[in-house]
């Protein structure tokens, strides 16, 4: 991390800085030049957003329409709609507390790698020790290793272990493989704290444990705050590692994908509990989008 | 992992110093500790025991050399996965840069860009497993309830109406043909006739909303006057015959021709069926019912079956990551200097020669690592084919992370093939390793 300026969805384009006094004629013919652009994207713009509000609007129809009328029927018809699908899934054992084994295991599938990459990343960043340069290279080489090279021996492995099927097992699989991405990017976020800060508070006299959790920790916020979210959607979205380590232990996704299975697809139940599903991360994305858009633009390898 | 092992071989230095810096090595052992645990139980010792297990057989238990890979590139299923998947590399990395710096462009010229931009990058935030059940929902076949499919209808029946019957047969033996070629009276007429085209078998559904009682028309001089209407009532009635109570059928291409086949005249019946060709030259002439009455009404693209299952999962994969490709690609435009641009079109180039000349070239760095990631991701794709893909069609949909868990996982549970295709899908991005480290080192 080197910009210092934080960038958002938001950014202003520097162009409508530059000119953000032009006169009113060629406020008028930019106007009208522009007028098509403007079009074309509120279309588009429109178009993307349709796809979420047909599911959105699907899985509020009543029970017995569900299966016969378009979604769009209930924007002229607003009779169609009812909360009967919530009702029904938020009552169904399986999808919530398959809901709360995702919040556990996003809790702490986020917070271990965040935990043990910061550590990792201070000692790449500030301490001194043999192939330090060799060994954060293994790491950059390890963030494209795909997910499917680990499945096979960590399915007999937990088997051995007895914690397949446990939250415990898919926090630890999302810890190591969250890892790699975590301490790049915090090591990379490290570096640009100025060296100085923490001479100082050696020369102070205090331990490595202190100056980790009270100076560099608050310092690397920012990227924390950017791993925070990225670990978070990534543990909350999962299906392939739920779906291979768990049998009972079903988060959401896993929940949906054997609905979706059963012949016939259960949409009254399938089309609520996929809104469920994606409306915490889209609620994650909205509040903390800056670190959302700075994570992307900082680690756009994995 | 903090070895001390070149400590020996360290110039002498000061005891205090020595001290100091072995201690500090301690400390960054123990910092990297927990890490080193992770990442080598469950990654650096599971992606080389899956090397050697790719060598095993399904059980483990014999040695079987390359077996497995040549079955890789032998069986079936497995090469269909490996077609599909370098359609999505061919495909889908260019196409969403492409997409992205679209976006990213166009969006610097509107005032609601944060809105647009907001709109695009929001399925990012979603999981790739309800994306695909999104766009199930979009794919549904019938255009009643397939949003997708209704649109085309919609779009296609404006562009061409379609016919407004989709069965009918004629009610008397006066008429002649099929909804195929359209329907012709027998005999023929001449001005001053009245055509009487009875028909039945059509589906209460399809009579229009605004149809009236058919009304048998009276004879005119110079002019060929006619009904077409749907010969029936409850109860029957008698064919061939325009009774009260049975209604005319609105919107019919009626056409007037040569005994010889040749069309002299079209024109569409009014509510109540009639219709008339007026100002006709003497003869005789045969009048008919246009092919263009009758179609099948539209049944919908089956996005979910065998053909367009790839396609259709592509779709539903660039609109979830446009998004990201106009964000990043977003970051660099605003990052290129602006008198740049400005100087360009001071000497007058056009905004597409800035946009081809000047944008682009300056942009490439950014464009490659979108286009590198999404490379990466597009081999790594999964969830979204396992939600898009009904059961029926996933072997049309296959791509290779898919095979490895359905062989591995999904009933088969054959180890060692599932094995060699992780081997296979790690050594493919193996040279976006190789480029991520060079990129790496030459920061440093």
């Amino acid at each position: 991390m080197t910009t210092t300026e934080v960038p958002t969805l938001a950014t202003v384009p520097p162009e409508a800085r530059a000119r953000a006094h032009p006169g009113v004629g060629s406020r008028i013919a930019r106007t009208l030049t522009r007028a098509p652009i403007a079009i074309i994207l509120a279309i588009v713009g429109v178009a993307w957003l349709i796809p979420t509000i047909g599911l959105l609007l699907t899985s509020l129809l009543v029970p017995q329409e569900i299966q016969r009328t378009g979604w769009w029927n209930a924007i002229t018809e607003p009779g169609l709609l009812s909360l009967d699908n919530y009702r029904e899934v938020l009552d169904n054992g399986a999808i919530t507390s398959s809901l709360w084994t995702t919040v556990w295991i996003s809790v702490g599938g986020t917070l271990l790698p965040i935990l043990v990459g910061a550590m990792a990343a201070y000692a790449f960043a500030f301490l001194d020790f043999p192939f330090r340069d060799w060994l954060f290279i293994v790491v950059v080489g390890l963030l494209v290793v795909p997910i499917q090279m680990a499945l096979i021996p960590i399915f007999s492995l937990y088997n051995d272990l007895g914690i397949f099927d446990t939250v415990l097992g898919l926090i630890l699989f999302h810890t190591a493989f969250g890892l790699p991405f975590a301490i790049f990017l915090l090591r990379n976020f490290f570096v640009g704290i100025p060296r100085e800060l923490l001479e100082a508070a050696r020369i102070d006299g205090a331990s490595e444990a202190r100056i980790f959790v009270r100076v560099i920790l608050p310092l690397g916020l920012p990227a924390i705050a950017s791993l925070a979210i990225f670990q978070f959607l990534w543990t909350w979205n999962d299906l392939l590692i739920a779906l291979t380590l768990g049998r009972e232990t079903q988060p959401i996704t896993v929940a949906i994908f054997s609905q979706l299975r059963q012949f016939g697809g259960n949409i009254e139940i399938i089309a609520p509990a996929a809104f469920i599903s994606l409306v915490i991360p889209l609620a994650v994305f909205f509040a903390f989008q800056r670190y959302f858009v700075q994570g992307l633009l900082a680690g756009s390898v994995k | 992992m903090a070895g001390g092992g070149n400590i020996a071989a360290a110039p002498p230095v000061p005891r205090e110093r020595r001290r100091g810096r072995l201690r500090e090595r301690l400390v960054a052992g123990a910092f990297l500790l927990p890490a080193a645990i992770l990442l080598g139980i469950w990654l650096v010792y599971p992606a080389l025991n899956t090397v050697v297990r790719s060598f095993y057989d399904r059980s483990g238990d014999a040695f079987i050399g390359i077996d497995n890979y040549r079955t890789l590139f032998t069986s079936d299923p497995l090469l269909t996965a490996i077609r599909n998947n370098a359609l999505w590399v061919a495909v889908v990395p260019a196409l969403v840069t492409a997409i992205g710096l679209i976006f990213a462009v166009l969006t610097e010229r509107i005032r609601w860009s944060v809105a647009f931009k907001v709109a695009v990058f929001m399925p990012m935030a979603i999981s790739l497993f309800a994306a695909g059940v999104i766009w199930r929902v979009m794919y549904e076949k019938e255009p009643d309830r397939g949003a997708l499919n209704a649109t085309i209808g919609a779009v296609s029946d404006w562009v061409d109406p379609p016919g407004v019957l989709s069965s009918a047969r004629a009610s008397s033996p006066a008429l002649a043909g099929g909804t195929g070629g359209g329907f012709a009276l027998r005999d023929t007429v001449a001005p001053g006739g009245v055509a009487l085209m009875g028909l039945t078998g059509i589906r209460a559904s399809e009579v229009p909303d605004d149809a009236r009682d058919a009304v048998r028309p009276r004879p005119e001089p110079g002019t060929v006057t006619g009904v077409v209407w749907r010969d029936f009532r409850p109860g029957g009635g008698r064919p061939g015959v325009v009774e009260a109570g049975e209604s005319g059928l609105p919107g019919v291409t009626v056409e007037l021709r040569r005994p010889g086949g040749a069309r002299v005249a079209d024109t569409r019946t009014a509510s109540d069926g009639t219709f008339r060709f007026t100002n006709v030259a003497d003869g005789d002439y045969r009048v008919a019912i246009g092919p263009k009455t009758f179609a099948e009404p539209f049944d919908g693209v089956n996005w979910l079956g065998q053909g367009l299952i790839t396609p259709a999962v592509m779709m539903a994969y660039i609109w979830v990551w446009a998004g990201f490709a106009m964000v990043v690609i977003g970051a660099g435009l605003a990052a290129i200097p602006r008198d740049l641009l400005e100087a360009a079109r001071t000497d007058g180039a056009s905004e597409w020669q800035v946009f081809r000349k000047v944008t682009v070239p300056l942009l490439a760095p950014v464009l490659a690592v979108v286009f590198i990631t999404m490379v990466i991701n597009v081999l790594k794709v999964f969830d979204i084919v396992l939600s898009v893909a009904p059961a029926s069609v996933q072997d049309d949909a296959n791509v290779i992370a898919l095979a490895m868990w359905r062989t591995a996982f999904g009933g088969t549970n054959d180890f060692g093939l599932g094995s060699a295709i992780a081997v296979f899908l790690f050594l493919l991005v193996i040279p976006v390793l190789a480029l991520n480290v060079r990129r790496f080192r030459r920061e440093q």
